[in-house]
């Protein structure tokens, strides 16, 4: 259910970082990248519980995923949290610097 | 357990190289190789987004801890061992295979803006 999350955040934050050019000042690539870079980490993870576990990976009782779920929902929020810093830091359209 | 060390080690290898070479490169033609050399900055971003997850995964599954000796299972000599070796396979296989995808991008990508013309089309244009 994590990868499953972090997998889709990282395909709808690339196609919005495809279709808009607002989003890619925004550095929304770097958001797609780190979902991105996370997601092969956990399908490696996956493989390997996989090999471990055989089909029983396939079905998983109902506490562990929603665990997971939830996790995976705050994994999102992180990654949204990290990138948010990072272009609050960098400040591609100058609000801030036009602010003060 | 601890299988996010390894991209993150790779992660400061490739940060601290990227800007060595990204030093040496301001004056040289764009090949390909030239083009990987640029091209780090996206594998970083992968490595380090992706570690920070994971240590956040970690974290929630209580497997890391803010005090010595951070790991859990650094409390065993057993679960030590179990740790290296995970981090030996899955980590490895985490840190090839998110540097895999990044070569295999970054060649398209390649591919895709520095299209090959022929002799016979140069012969033409010029």
């Amino acid at each position: 259910m994590t990868l499953f999350l972090a997998s889709l955040a990282a395909v709808i934050s690339s196609i919005v970082w495809y279709l808009s050019k607002t989003a890619r000042i925004l550095h929304i690539g770097t958001l797609a990248l780190m979902l991105w870079g996370a997601s092969l980490m956990w399908l490696v993870d996956a493989i390997h519980e996989y090999i471990t576990l055989g089909a029983a990976y396939f079905t998983p009782n109902a506490k562990v995923m929603m665990n997971d779920a939830f996790l995976g929902m705050s994994v999102v929020v992180l990654a949204l949290v990290i990138w948010f810093v990072f272009v609050l830091i960098h400040d591609p359209m100058h609000v801030i610097k036009t602010r003060s | 357990m601890a299988c996010f060390i390894v991209p993150a080690t790779e992660a400061i290898v490739t940060t601290v190289a990227s800007k060595k070479l990204n030093h040496t490169l301001e004056t040289k033609e764009d090949t390909l190789g030239n083009y990987y050399i640029k091209n780090m900055k996206t594998l970083n971003t992968m490595l380090w987004g992706g570690s920070a997850l994971l240590l956040f995964e970690h974290i929630w599954h209580g497997e890391v801890t803010p005090f010595f000796p951070f790991f859990t299972a650094a409390s065993s000599p057993a679960k030590l061992s179990a740790m290296f070796h995970e981090m030996a396979t899955v980590g490895v296989a985490m840190a090839l295979l998110v540097t895999f995808v990044w070569a295999v991008l970054t060649l398209i990508t390649y591919k895709m803006t520095h299209p090959k013309t022929s002799p016979s089309l140069e012969k033409v244009h010029s």
